[in-house]
């Protein structure tokens, strides 16, 4: 059992709400004082898999836990899968739609984001399934 | 400089107030929003043409001391209200990224 446990439902294609789950985790985190570097690289990692979820997967749900020593997220969704992992890891690929780059979004720095600022990111696919992601960061 | 400071030397129109004492650190220019998050240093004044909800997560994410949008370029409904919500300084310019960021630049 973790110090503290968070859960949040994301909503799909709702971008109005994404970045809700990382600014409440941002919020916590800083209530508990944890270095604001480390609360940086928590918050983005979560964001980028927010923002996946709504683009990619019609949305999904977040666990955090967090623990003296390290914060642990898990993003689950029941989306299409990816169906090339290694090819999606690439910075500047993208399947992002037009109307999605639009926005601001479909760099293709998604995937890559949460790997640069996390100490461990494990992704489990499945065409037709969906997609969890098992993140750490060490604090 | 503060960001009120900032605001009076280049005429910059506040489209939200947050804390304008707030101090910048530095300045990002840029779009893409992953690109920004990932990029941009806390206390930044960050230069955009995006005024959507999306840009004022990643100025709260990337703890961004201002968002000045360039151009003219126009601050969504909602993204006013997030902005209010989140504590985020808003503002605006005709002036471009260049420009805002060179007079920036100048005096840091």
């Amino acid at each position: 059992m973790s110090l503290i446990e968070l859960h949040y439902d994301v909503p799909g294609d709702d971008f109005t709400r994404a970045g809700e789950a990382s600014g409440d985790v941002k919020r916590q985190l800083k209530q508990l004082g944890f270095d604001p570097a480390k609360i940086r690289n928590v918050v983005i990692a979560l964001y980028e898999g927010e923002i996946n979820m709504v683009i990619h997967a019609g949305g999904g749900e977040i666990d955090v836990s967090i623990d003296p020593d390290c914060i642990r997220m898990v993003l689950r969704d029941q989306g299409p899968g990816i169906p090339d992992v290694a090819l999606a890891m690439q910075e500047g690929y993208s399947t992002a739609p037009d109307n999605v780059r639009a926005l601001g979004f479909g760099a293709g720095m998604g995937l890559p984001n949460i790997k640069k600022y996390t100490n461990d990111m494990q992704i489990e696919t499945e065409i037709g399934v969906g997609t969890t992601m098992y993140l750490r960061v060490d604090v | 400089m503060t960001v009120q400071e900032f605001a009076e030397m280049q005429n910059l129109t506040i489209l939200t107030e947050a804390d304008l004492t707030r101090d910048i650190g530095g300045g990002y220019c840029g779009d893409l929003l992953s690109w920004v998050m990932s990029r941009a240093q806390s206390d930044d004044c960050w230069f955009t043409v995006m005024g959507n909800v999306n840009a004022i997560a990643v100025s709260v994410l990337a703890d961004c001391a201002c968002i000045v949008l360039c151009e003219n370029a126009p601050l969504d409904e909602d993204a006013k209200k997030k902005a209010e919500q989140q504590g985020v300084n808003v503002l605006s310019s005709s002036q471009n990224a260049f420009a805002l960021a060179s007079a920036l630049g100048a005096v840091l």
